[in-house]
């Protein structure tokens, strides 16, 4: 077996430590706005996102989370700002002082390196779970069927799902589709990883299994929309609070949830914990 | 403890009766009654003359005729499906221009009557005796009379096709809303660009909630075929009517034409049943039960109702 492309293997090379003040950020977010009709959700983020480190995203309901990860992959359009993504931009591209939106081809390209995993799993319903995982290899990347297939056994195998890989997503649990949405987004080798609340739809005795594949994942960049604090604790290397559609702190999690620097954010903690 | 012995220790659940109906056998045993001496006075009537319906009901000229009726039929829907996507495609179109040209075609032919349209290809000649084709500004181009082009055949596939592309339009549109954003979002998502998430995902998923309505415009376009009797489109019912009109067995010409329908609906509605089934073949083996399970549950609900 080939071992360039087995995806533990590319994680461990993605873990070796690097000093991390002289690496480029792979996610760059510079004054992103973005207002739905009159009330403006997003209010100038700014946020760097360092290769190979897990970010966790908190803050209340309502505050701009899901929307700028949504930016991120050009899922929402934005009112002003810009954003990058291992150095090229996303969405659009500037022109005599003015952003221009990209063609469709380009935003699928931008698109083509993050990958997304949706708090309500968005599985293809008409397809099992190896065609799932196989689609995005097979008809955007044109790779090969037989090595697609190859490469979307391990990874569902990586997540626990080898012996269900024929399955429909109807016949598979909430946990188990998430998992297979993991599968998916790794299938397309992204540059970042993207998650929404990925076990707020989950029973909660559901939650460990799909948390767990996610830990497996630790050397990859990743930003995660989450509600679980002890998660966040744990697996993060920056959490990022926001709150009003900015960016109110961050820092490591012992600095953010341990001594928040600002009462909106203990507040919050207070609430959460 | 001989009490104990003396109780058994398993109760025999209580069955539950079976309700009576009376009401629902009232008015069975009245129905059979009446659709009995419909039945007898339309087998007993000397003008059916049963005879020539059996004797005609394989005559090569109405089979010829009813081939033309299923060709017909196939070759418009064909069509209509293939203009059905590509308006529906149109109409969430970003271009303001194409969308209204979409609107505007579903509008126009959903608005006129069919029977218009049938008349008003057929007589394409009256407005434009030549059709040319040529490239412009350069001199090249070919000219044909129109009358040798539109003949009743042609022109009942112009005219059906259209017609049923405009429905087939909406019912294309309907299911393609009915397939969920998140699904587009996920495309999006693994890269894929327009036209592929529509050959992809939305599409295939769409075609579940489009089968049932698509059936029902199949059905209708089937018996839509007899209305091109008026431009002669050789089809089922212009046979039997050109049959009659020279032996003057009116009922029985019609009743074989009735019949033959009847035979193509049946078929119809069954190879829609296991076409629903086989696309279902994504969901858990209780939501596509069997012909015999679905009547059975149908009879219960009726029961309980
Ligand atoms: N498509 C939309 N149209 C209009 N308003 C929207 C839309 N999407 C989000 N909003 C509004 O934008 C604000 C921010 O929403 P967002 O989903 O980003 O919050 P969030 O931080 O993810 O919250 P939650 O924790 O509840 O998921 C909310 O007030 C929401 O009502
Ligand atoms: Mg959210």
């Amino acid at each position: 077996m080939n071992t360039a492309e087995h995806p533990a293997a590319s994680a461990q090379t993605a873990q070796t430590p690097a000093p991390p003040d002289r690496l480029e950020p792979m996610v760059r977010i510079r004054g992103v706005h973005k207002r739905f009709d009159k009330v403006e959700v997003l209010r100038g983020v700014d946020l760097d996102v360092q290769p190979n480190t897990t970010t966790c995203l908190l803050g209340p309901s309502g505050s701009g989370k899901t929307t700028l990860l949504r930016c991120i992959n050009h899922l929402e359009r934005v009112d002003a700002g810009q954003i990058f993504v291992d150095g090229h931009q996303v969405g659009y591209t500037a022109r005599g002082g003015k952003l221009h939106e990209q063609s469709d081809k380009e935003i699928a390209a931008a698109r083509r390196r993050t990958g997304m995993v949706f708090q309500q799993f968005n599985l293809f319903p008409h397809r099992t779970a190896l065609e799932n995982v196989m689609e995005g290899p097979v008809r955007v990347l044109r790779q090969d069927k037989h090595e697609a297939r190859t490469r979307a056994t391990q990874l569902l195998e990586q997540v626990g799902l080898g012996e269900r890989m024929h399955h429909y997503p109807t016949n598979l649990s909430g946990g188990q589709q998430q998992r297979v949405g993991i599968a998916r987004a790794l299938a397309m080798d992204p540059k970042v990883l993207l998650f929404d609340e990925p076990t707020s739809a989950l029973d909660p005795e559901l939650v460990g299994e799909v948390l767990d594949v996610i830990r497996c994942l630790d050397g990859r960049t990743m930003i995660i929309v989450t509600h679980e604090i002890g998660f966040a604790r744990e697996c993060a290397d920056t959490i990022v609070f926001m709150d009003g559609g900015s960016v109110l702190e961050q820092g490591s999690p012992q600095d953010v949830l341990n001594n928040p620097k600002s009462p909106r954010t203990e507040n919050f903690l207070r609430r959460v914990l | 403890m001989t009490i104990l012995a003396q109780t058994p220790a398993v109760e025999e659940p209580l069955p539950v009766a079976r309700k009576a109906h009376p009401g629902r056998w009232l008015a069975a045993v009245v129905l059979a009654l009446a659709v009995a001496l419909l039945a007898r006075s339309l087998v007993t009537n000397p003008n059916m003359q049963w005879g020539v319906v059996a004797h005609y009901t394989f005559n090569s000229i109405i089979l010829q005729g009813l081939l033309v009726t299923i060709e017909l039929s196939v070759i418009c829907q064909a069509f209509a499906m293939i203009i059905g996507v590509l308006v529906a495609a149109l109409v969430q179109s970003a271009n303001p221009i194409l969308r209204g040209i979409s609107a505007v075609y579903v509008w126009f032919f959903r608005a006129t009557p069919l029977l218009v349209q049938l008349i008003f290809w057929y007589n394409l000649a009256l407005l434009f005796p030549h059709l040319s084709l040529g490239i412009p500004f350069t001199g090249m181009s070919e000219s044909w009379p129109m009358n040798a082009l539109i003949s009743g055949y042609t022109a009942a596939v112009l005219g059906l096709s259209l017609n049923d592309g405009a429905y087939m339009a909406e019912i294309v549109r309907g299911g393609l809303l009915a397939v969920p954003p998140g699904q587009v979002e996920a495309a999006q998502s693994i890269g894929m660009r327009r036209l592929k998430i529509l050959t992809r995902v939305t599409l295939p998923q769409a075609v579940k909630t489009m089968i049932p309505p698509t059936g029902n415009q199949f059905i209708n376009l089937v018996k839509s075929t007899s209305l091109v009797s008026v431009i002669g489109g050789g089809e089922l019912l212009t046979n039997a009517q050109n049959i009659y009109s020279q032996n003057f067995k009116v009922i029985p010409l019609l009743m074989v034409a009735a019949i033959w329908y009847l035979v193509l609906m049946a078929i119809l509605s069954t190879a829609q049943y296991y076409l629903e089934r086989w696309v279902a073949k994504d969901q858990p083996a209780a939501h596509r039960p069997s012909l015999r399970t679905r009547l059975a549950t149908m009879i219960r609900q009726k029961e309980r109702a």
